[in-house]
């Protein structure tokens, strides 16, 4: 199980800095998205990873570290929030920029005669 | 149970989510309500100050909840001199800002206060999770205030500056998740006993995990690879805005300081730590490149954003010595940057309002009604910020250039420390003698300068007057903050006494 979660998480986050370098703002978006759901996996997983064993002490014998979901909860709502946040404001910037380039300037449109 | 601490915290909050709350508040009742929380926000700090001297740091249990598993406040020298400083500074941008700029977009006031208690809430915490989120509120706020007015220039700016934020929250949280899943905390003074008796296995881990965070705090700091977003979003945010943003990127310099020696560094030299190695170079490059911006910025505001880069690669350098005489003059020179920067944004924006279309961009245009006032003025502050004498520039670069003499660095801080104040002095006399001194032939401009605007920039220049005449007891101050940063001993015990305290002993 391991091994798979680090996958997840590397794959997660190797694309997110993948997209979050395009030059776009909506694929920025999904790269600040990807990146951030690889965040959130690794800090879950920051509590070691343990099957059927429930965050709350006194349920079972092994409980498992109730933490990091607290920490987890708080970076989704933070994450979550920021990126409609950013949506909205790469849609302002688009219209008043005229497109959707995250440097403001569409590189292609200056090479036209 | 003395709740003084978590005041300065909790009155912006308040005060800002009436001013959201309180449905068709006139503007005027918003600036009042607004303004009197500010005020007594410095009054509350300067308590909390009065306080923190007398027991040297306050140890402040959320919730009656004990350390190390509650969320702690600990307010001690260091806090208290960012709180004041902070303060000090938000009240004349505040001002500034009543007198029109808080018209041009809504809920001015009531983000200006979240992003007081972001910043208040991260200078106070004493847990690093409560450090990450006070990061967010400070930064939501200021994504929002950065946009305050519209435009595209601020919308251009505003879109780099919020995706570089987002990244760094999301490389925060990375090197939170290593450290609570090698430690299992978050509490600063239980890391960092957890992180001093680590197994030699873990040593990578943390190291990677402390490097980390300096990316994250260079982000914030803008120290070299990381600081392209900062001169655009600082020319282009509303003057108040940009004023108070100069005490944002010494948030990040805090963290570094607040960090680095008391988790990381418990039990060996802080110059040993490989963060602290990385430190050096990087600021010295940033210092470097911020002399050049100032000398090629096009428009006044532009200029002193690259003199916020100038301040940081300054006192990220003299931080990276790792001495207590150093950190102290680094301390003393972040309250002379942080008031005469933020001053100067406003500065530029005054000159900006009566110079029409010109604005502050350094071309010649008619003769400005008030050029003499202004005039002298701005040689005042030009001549504070290069760091020459009479004013705080000059003590606080006498400071660290002795400081780093003694550390055996001056053969290569010497000569950009200078160099970068006479590049800064150069441009200076270049944008004044282009404001006051050469004119086109056309009529004056007949727009006086806004008293009270006037008034609020004579403040902040004159801190730095202010600062020199009282350089005594505040060099005193900054020692005595420097020397209870490096021993980070103190602070562990007085937060493991105090979760003693709270369990009764157990």
């Amino acid at each position: 199980m391991e091994a798979l979660y680090a996958i997840a998480v590397g794959v997660l986050t190797a694309c997110g800095i993948y997209l979050v370098l395009r030059g776009r703002t909506f694929p920025v978006i999904m790269g600040l998205t990807l990146l951030s759901h690889g965040v959130n996996l690794f800090l879950f997983a920051s509590g070691r990873l343990a099957l059927a064993a429930p965050a709350v002490i006194g349920e079972s014998a092994d409980p498992t570290d109730p933490l990091p979901q607290a920490l987890v909860l708080t970076a989704i709502v933070i994450s979550f929030a920021m990126t409609a946040f950013v949506v909205v404001l790469a849609l302002r910037a688009a219209v008043e920029l005229r497109n959707d380039h995250v440097d403001g300037v569409d590189p292609e449109e200056d090479w036209r005669p | 149970m003395n709740h003084l601490p978590v005041l300065p915290i909790l009155l912006p909050l308040i005060t800002g989510a009436l001013l959201v709350t309180l449905p068709r508040l006139g503007l005027n009742a918003q600036r009042f309500i607004s303004l009197g929380a500010t005020v007594a926000g410095l009054g509350l700090v300067l308590w909390l100050g009065s306080m923190v001297l007398e027991h040297g740091r306050l140890v402040y249990a959320l919730g009656g909840w004990a350390p190390p598993f509650g969320i702690v406040l600990v307010p001690d020298r260091l806090s208290v001199l960012m709180l004041v400083l902070t303060a000090t500074l938000a009240v004349p941008a505040l001002i500034y800002a009543c007198r029109g700029d808080d018209d041009a977009g809504a809920h001015f006031h009531a983000l200006f206060q979240f992003q007081l208690m972001g910043l208040n809430g991260a200078f106070l915490t004493g847990d690093i999770f409560n450090l990450f989120v006070f990061f967010e509120v400070l930064l939501i706020a200021s994504y929002a205030l950065l946009l305050h007015g519209g435009g595209t220039a601020r919308s251009r700016a505003g879109l780099h500056y919020v995706i570089i934020n987002l990244i760094g929250s999301a490389l925060f949280l990375l090197a939170l998740g290593m450290l609570y899943g090698l430690t299992g905390t978050l509490n600063m003074a239980d890391l960092a006993t957890r992180i001093s008796n680590a197994p030699q296995a873990d040593q990578p881990l943390l190291q990677a995990a402390s490097l980390v965070l300096l990316v994250v705090f260079g982000v914030k700091a803008a120290l070299l690879p990381l600081l392209f977003w900062l001169p655009r979003a600082y020319t282009a945010a509303a003057a108040p805005v940009a004023a108070l943003f100069a005490v944002m990127t010494k948030v990040g310099l805090y963290a570094m300081i607040r960090v680095f020696p008391l988790v990381f560094a418990l039990d060996q030299p802080l110059a040993a730590l490989t963060a602290w190695q990385w430190l050096w170079p990087l600021a010295l490059a940033t210092l470097a490149l911020g002399g050049i911006g100032v000398l090629g910025a096009t428009s006044l505001r532009n200029m002193t954003a690259y003199m916020v880069i100038v301040s940081t690669g300054t006192l990220m350098a003299i931080i990276a010595l790792g001495s207590t005489e150093a950190l102290a003059a680094a301390l003393f020179y972040l309250v002379h940057t942080t008031l005469l920067t933020g001053g100067f944004f406003l500065f530029a924006d005054l000159i900006a309002r009566q110079r029409g279309a010109a604005g502050d961009y350094m071309v010649v245009t008619a003769a400005m009604k008030d050029r003499r006032t202004l005039g002298i003025l701005f040689c005042f502050g030009a001549v504070a910020l290069a760091g020459l004498p009479p004013f705080s520039g000059f003590v606080s670069k006498a400071w660290m250039l002795q400081a780093s003499l003694a550390e055996g660095a001056a053969g290569i801080f010497w000569p950009l420390l200078l160099g970068a104040g006479f590049l800064m002095l150069v441009a200076l006399s270049r944008a004044g003698s282009k404001f006051f001194w050469r004119q086109s032939p056309e009529r004056d401009h007949d727009m006086r300068a806004d008293r009270v605007r006037l008034a609020c920039v004579i403040v902040l220049v004159g801190a730095g007057l202010v600062l020199s005449l009282a350089a005594a007891p505040l060099m005193d101050y900054t020692r005595s903050v420097a020397a209870q940063l490096m021993a980070p001993g103190d602070y562990v015990r007085a937060v493991h006494e105090a979760g003693l305290r709270l369990t009764g002993g157990h």
